[in-house]
């Protein structure tokens, strides 16, 4: 099962299928799509003592969007990851995801929500005595994947970003673009409702920064909803339907109107 | 399973066995620990057949200077009890017994025939026996008024006492042996934690619960204490051996009383395993205390 969503993910070519919502699931889906799948309401992040780092981010993604989220290096980018993807929660505000509010979320049930985001790190966090394999494998065997069903997606991954001969290279032994590569099918192995990547295309070249973008924009056509913090301006007019946050000194502006609220109803806002 | 005991799961934590000290640790332990059980339970067996032994068995002695009238009184004293109730056995001391017994503190020399000895009537009790002594030494009074009953258990007592306490005490050391295993664990499964901080984030970041992440520990901690408490106990169980030939040697009644019976060799064995599991449940208390401190 995992391994069909993997290979569909992995295929550029299938069309966005938006069919009127008929079962209660498909309904429930519909709802979030149109409520926003991330809505962030005056939202501020305090290290310790100090400044806020972030301040007032009030705004919404759509289920199915692609988000640009840019800004000066010290801006805030990562620190308004790290709430998105539940590594920190903020100081003062209130934050749903998928529907539910995750600020005063049992700690017990964070793991249920973090599956269903995947993390592309600016650092990569790769476990370096793992091999890439294992490395991409992981989100799969976490989630209770059966060892005979990871192998044939994890596979298909690693072929796709590049690295087909490379399934046994430990992180020492890489590239810093074959590094970053792995943290990326290891994001999007588990076919993620959010994919939350910080600078992914930092280290690679530009053409395989294309297809990196290309994946990203077939998990989008997929459903999966992208938010891709980046330095880099000649990316944001790679991905045609994507949407531009900017952050600056802490502080969200929304040059495009992408995050108003309520979304747009066609799933881009 | 989720990150079931698979090899995927053993990568995780890539470190070699043995590669920290706990195991060693552990194993120094266990030594000192199954030394102090195995003391423990020999003490605890010593005592019990000690009580059990001398505790049924009563001197009569018939102390008179004329020896027509000590036979008679012995004699009498001998042929009641031979049909009292609660008497399993009652055999008089022969002379050559008598002196083999004083020739240590008399020598040879001491040992005239002219010396008075007293009538020596050694008495196996059953339990019930036991229990009606006073009514046994009322009767044998009736029949040799010189008669003097020395029952074992009045000066035993206080050596089967001595022994208890010290094998009491050999359990207070297994406990605190125990307790201090544990704090090793605690430290190990600490560094462990400490080591492996990197990992645990990515794992947590990708969904993984901390019963998930604790399982990884618990089982490599677990296995590494079990390691290292057999390598103790193996070296214990030598040590247990050559004492137990070198208390045999001594050939002394209450000394040589001291010996491992077959449960207690059974309790030692088991105490790897034991170790195993207290490692394993404190190792996962550890962690998910550490991890609970964590977003």
């Amino acid at each position: 099962m995992r391994g069909r969503l993997a290979s569909a993910a992995l295929a550029p070519d299938i069309a966005p299928v938006r069919k009127r919502p008929e079962t209660a699931c498909e309904r429930k889906a519909e709802a979030q799509r149109m409520s926003g799948i991330v809505q962030f309401e005056n939202v501020g992040l305090r290290y310790g003592t100090g400044a806020e780092t972030l301040s007032d981010l009030s705004f919404t993604l759509a289920a199915g969007g692609f988000y640009f989220l840019t800004g000066p290096s010290g801006a805030g980018k990562t620190s308004l990851l790290k709430m998105l993807y539940l590594s920190q929660r903020p100081s003062r505000g209130a934050i749903r995801l998928f529907g539910e509010d995750v600020v005063q979320l049992r700690r017990a049930r964070l793991p249920g929500f973090r599956r269903r985001i995947g993390v592309v790190f600016q650092d990569f966090r790769l476990i370096p005595h793992l091999s890439a394999f294992d490395n991409i494998a992981l989100p799969l065997r976490i989630a209770g994947v059966d060892e005979r069903d990871l192998v044939t997606p994890v596979r298909e991954m690693l072929a796709w970003v590049g690295l087909a001969d490379r399934a046994s290279a430990h992180p020492p032994t890489l590239s810093g673009g074959e590094q970053q590569r792995v943290a990326i099918a290891r994001a999007v192995i588990g076919r993620p409702e959010i994919l939350v990547a910080d600078e992914p295309t930092g280290n690679v070249d530009p053409e395989m920064a294309a297809r990196l973008l290309h994946l990203f924009d077939a998990l989008n056509t997929l459903g999966t909803t992208i938010v891709v913090a980046t330095h880099d301006i000649h990316l944001l007019s790679r991905v045609a339907s994507a949407n531009v946050m900017r952050l600056d000194r802490g502080r969200l502006q929304d040059p495009t109107g992408a995050l108003r609220y309520p979304p747009r109803a066609d799933g881009h806002a | 399973m989720m990150l079931g005991a698979s090899q995927a799961e053993r990568r995780l934590l890539p470190e070699g066995r043995l590669a920290g000290p706990m195991p060693w640790v552990i194993a120094i332990m266990m030594f000192l620990t199954a030394l102090a059980a195995a003391g423990g339970l020999a003490m605890g067996s010593a005592a019990n057949r000690l009580g059990a032994d001398l505790g049924r068995q009563v001197t009569v002695q018939v102390i008179l200077a004329d020896p027509a009238q000590r036979d008679r009184e012995a004699g009498a004293a001998q042929r009641l009890l031979a049909h009292e109730e609660g008497v399993t056995a009652a055999r008089r001391l022969g002379d050559q017994e008598m002196q083999t017994l004083l020739r240590p503190w008399l020598g040879d020399a001491g040992l005239d025939r002219d010396l008075p000895l007293p009538a020596m009537i050694d008495i196996d009790l059953t339990g019930a026996g036991r229990d009606r002594l006073d009514r046994i030494a009322q009767a044998v009074k009736a029949v040799a008024p010189h008669a003097r009953i020395d029952d074992h258990a009045g000066f035993i007592s206080p050596l089967v006492g001595l022994i208890r306490s010290l094998g009491l005490l050999a359990g207070g050391i297994v406990v605190m042996m125990g307790g201090a295993t544990a704090a090793a664990v605690v430290l190990a499964a600490r560094s462990a934690l400490n080591t492996h901080r990197r990992t645990i984030d990515v794992m947590h970041m990708m969904g993984a619960t901390d019963v998930q992440v604790a399982r990884l520990f618990q089982r490599r901690i677990a296995l590494d204490a079990l390691f290292g408490a057999v390598v103790g106990l193996l070296a214990a169980i030598s040590v247990i051996i050559l004492l137990g030939r070198r208390i045999g040697e001594i050939g002394s009644g209450i000394v040589g009383s001291i010996a491992l019976p077959a449960l207690a060799w059974l309790v030692l064995l088991c105490l790897p395993l034991l170790a195993g599991l207290l490692a394993l449940l404190v190792a996962r208390i550890t962690v998910r205390r550490a991890l609970v401190q964590t977003l």
